[in-house]
């Protein structure tokens, strides 16, 4: 992994779940702005991917448990869309709460997968 | 603010069985990796790690079907048996640290989870208190839902 991605999708989901759980809670209902969040949550993750997927061979290998990391990468890129897949099964304004939860779950797993990439504390 | 007669504590829910979800996800992952790379370094500890994880998956689906009185039973001996859990171990594991040497998700009152496996099954006893199965509830999700354009 490398510090400042993580850095960024750390503050990108935060914001994202920040975002959600106020306009859920101030009753809007899931729209462009909530799941386009969701969005480019999940699109930094899908780089991620691919970002671990090649650090190793460019010199930057894994230090932790290579198990534990990707269990947290893989099932962190399963939450964004089961969010989004909730929003448009039902639209109420608890949808977007919940998309902000995902975003928020996102933002916690993320951080820890690079405690575990970095070997600090794990 | 909001309408009275808005059933917003069904919504409410909703988001308890998505926080539910993660957590199960996430102790699932947790003690899946625990158990398959060093089961031997704290059997007890990993062996309530996956206990605990596959009690969450089991109150995340009794949540989901507890407009059923079956489920909605399930869902209380789920639900109890995560306060329990999470306040024996959470207990224990502040004055024996030798038999949890390793983190749980209920290990110090699931620090490691942010207080959520705290604070979630008093929040799911609140919510299964004020949801009885044979109440008569607000017409059923699909059909309050306002149509809405995005």
């Amino acid at each position: 992994m490398i510090l400042w991605f993580a850095l960024v999708q750390v503050a990108v989901a935060a914001v994202a779940a920040l975002v959600c759980i106020i306009l859920g809670l101030a009753g809007r209902r899931p729209s462009d702005l909530s799941v386009g969040a969701l969005a480019l949550v999940e699109l930094l993750l899908i780089a991620q991917i691919v970002v671990a997927l090649v650090s190793p061979l460019a010199g930057n290998p894994i230090s932790g448990s290579a198990l534990e990391f990707w269990v947290y990468l893989v099932s962190a890129a399963l939450i964004p869309p089961a969010g989004v897949f909730w929003a448009l099964l039902e639209r109420s304004r608890w949808s977007t709460v919940v998309m902000g939860v995902a975003a928020g779950s996102v933002a916690v797993m993320v951080w820890r997968m690079q405690v575990i990439w970095s070997g600090i504390g794990a | 603010m909001a309408p009275a007669n808005r059933p917003r504590i069904t919504g409410l829910g909703r988001v308890l069985v998505a926080v539910y979800a993660v957590l199960a996800l996430a102790a699932t992952g947790r003690s899946l990796v625990q158990i398959v790379e060093r089961f031997d370094a704290a059997p007890l500890a990993f062996t309530l790690s996956a206990i605990s994880a596959g009690v969450y998956i089991l109150a995340t689906a009794a949540l989901i079907f507890s407009h059923s009185r079956f489920w909605y039973a399930v869902a209380w001996v789920a639900i109890v048996f995560e306060m329990v859990g999470v306040l024996v171990v959470g207990s224990v594991s502040l004055f024996r640290h030798d038999l949890f040497p390793e983190e749980t998700v209920w290990s110090w009152f699931g620090s490691g989870y942010v207080f959520v496996p705290l604070i979630l099954p008093f929040v799911g006893v609140w919510w299964l208190f004020t949801h009885r199965p044979g109440h008569v509830q607000a017409a059923p999700a699909p059909a309050r839902i306002e149509r809405s354009v995005w």
